[in-house]
């Protein structure tokens, strides 16, 4: 195949040229400084309104609700560190997940520094919380719960709503990591329950550099960043606006016809598991079989390594990412892969592809047909293969 | 990431394969850190005639060991253990920090495969005496 295959969209996605054109006049042309009182500025001050509208009506918030943020990982660390310092007088407890994303976990492991308590509750061979877990670790002193919505290495979805159900119950806070989730699964943070919720645009066809915090009102919450007055004192600094602009634009494309986008997704998805679950032996689906993210593969091969797989793939034009030790900059495989219950020799050999609305059944076909040229490669040269070949 | 040497070694990895009948074997590493290397030796009169490898790892494990069996192939025995980790790395035109250890875990290999050599054939190789192939290079490097 002469283009290149992109398979990361969990990584990131392009930004859509619809949302481009929109973002353009905000860089030279609507340039003003949105808390300037000229025309200019109010130009910009009105597309950041229509962008936060947009972004509010996506998950059936209020506008004012709506913070916009550098991305994702600053959400996740102001909801956490924000609620956790401005209730302390109530608590110093907080419960989590194993599986959560980096700006979750290490958010909450300097938090334990500072002198608060976490609990990192387990998940399920498929990765999802157990809820009786969470039920028996709240206690008085518990001021926050955090549990990512959909999994970003395994696209596992949580049970949101029973979680926020006994969030409220109890009176406590309940933010969720929906980084992966926004802009692929519809979500009402009435319905769910949800006190807080972390987004980011380029997850869904928008700029980089760009997200949002979502926050009930009446919850309340310190600044993480302190400055000027901007986004009514919760959040300084002078706004992205382009940026803005291109996730309000990038939010309202994706909830359109989402039903049918993710209806081509997941046949596409299911068609990519099952032919390599029945074209390449001694591998395994990590996540749950149907309660995952539309578009997320996750696999992983026996008596290989993810690197090697993921190069080889790079050197057929074909992009993916891995969770081996490899990949990631540590000598430790995914702390998901981990956590339902792999072995380490087996996380080192796993594989996502995560498929986007520009995926066709063409690529997959073709996506599949070089993995199993590739795991077989590789498992000539293993000598772990070779004993299993041997009956060892 | 990787000099084009890596890639190289890595697309196109020279002397993949076991040798049926061995003089000596040596395999390094383990599952659990994500790269093991097994070496083969055919060794003649102090010379190694012919080298195969089999490797689980990332692609700087796969071409070091590919760059390892190319530097100690058709040399003597004294030479082959002359060939260090940075030996390893500087023929691959340099590996990533991190990668380092791949380096290291293909001098290991080397030197294992001599070791079950000189045990097979009941002969003394300098600087082998109180060989002992680590376990584990990653607790070796950052303990």
């Amino acid at each position: 195949m002469d283009k290149y295959i992109y398979m990361d969209n969990a990584a990131t996605t392009p930004v859509k040229k619809e949302v481009l054109d929109e973002m353009l006049p905000y860089f030279n042309v609507n340039y003003g400084n949105p808390s300037s009182i000229y025309t200019l500025g109010s130009k910009s001050k009105n597309a950041i309104s229509i962008s936060r509208e947009k972004v509010a009506k996506a998950i059936n918030a209020d506008p004012r609700e709506i913070f916009f943020t550098a991305g994702g990982s600053e959400a996740d660390n102001w909801a956490i560190k924000g609620v956790a310092y401005a209730n302390k007088d109530k608590g110093n407890h907080i419960i989590t997940s194993k599986i959560e994303h980096h700006a979750v976990l290490h958010t909450c492991e300097y938090l334990e520094k500072e002198g608060f308590r976490v609990t990192y509750l387990d998940v399920d061979q498929y990765g999802i919380v157990d809820l009786e877990q969470l039920k028996k670790s709240i206690t008085d002193d518990t001021i926050l719960i955090s549990i990512m919505f959909a999994n970003n290495e395994i696209g596992t979805i949580q049970p949101i709503k029973e979680i926020g159900k006994i969030a409220k119950e109890k009176g406590i806070y309940f933010h969720t990591d929906a980084v992966q989730a926004i802009g692929h699964i519809k979500i009402d943070v009435n319905e769910l329950n949800i006190d807080l919720l972390s987004m980011s645009a380029h997850k869904f066809y928008g700029p980089k550099g760009i997200g949002a915090l979502y926050v009930r009102k009446g919850v309340k919450i310190d600044p993480l960043i302190t400055g000027g007055g901007q986004e009514r004192n919760r959040r300084a600094g002078t706004e992205n606006v382009p940026g803005i602009v291109g996730m309000g634009k990038a939010i309202e494309l994706a909830y359109e016809n989402l039903e049918g986008k993710n209806a081509k997704l997941i046949k596409l998805r299911d068609r990519m598991i099952n032919k390599i679950l029945e074209k390449i032996d001694y591998v395994r689906l990590n996540g749950h079989p149907t309660n995952r993210l539309p578009g997320n593969v996750n696999v992983c091969f026996e008596f290989i390594e993810g690197e090697s797989i993921l190069l080889s793939l790079d050197m057929e034009g074909i992009a993916a990412s891995s969770g081996s030790a490899c990949t990631s900059g540590s000598l430790e495989p995914s702390h998901v892969l981990l956590a339902i219950g792999l072995s380490h020799e087996i996380a080192h050999g796993s594989v996502r592809l995560t498929l986007g609305d520009f995926n066709t059944e063409e690529e997959v076909d073709y996506v599949v047909e070089k993995l199993a040229e590739i795991v077989s490669r590789l498992r000539t040269m293993s000598p772990l293969y070779e004993k299993v070949k041997e009956g060892k | 990431m990787y000099s084009e040497k890596v890639m190289d070694h890595f697309r196109n990895p020279r002397n993949v394969g076991e040798i049926e009948d061995a003089d000596g074997i040596g395999e390094v590493g383990n599952a659990r850190c994500g790269d093991i290397m097994k070496m083969y030796l055919k060794i003649e009169d102090g010379v190694i005639v012919d080298v195969k490898f089999k490797t689980f790892g990332c692609g700087s494990a796969i071409a070091s060991s590919s760059m390892a069996t190319e530097l100690i192939k058709g040399k003597t025995i004294e030479e082959a253990m002359e060939v260090t980790n940075k030996a390893v790395a500087e023929a691959l035109d340099g590996l990533p920090p991190i990668k380092m250890h791949c380096s290291l875990l293909a001098e290991q290999a080397i030197k294992a495969a001599l070791y079950d050599y000189a045990k097979k054939n009941n002969v003394k190789i300098k600087g082998l005496e109180n060989f002992n192939p680590v376990e584990d290079i990653h607790d070796h490097e950052h303990a």
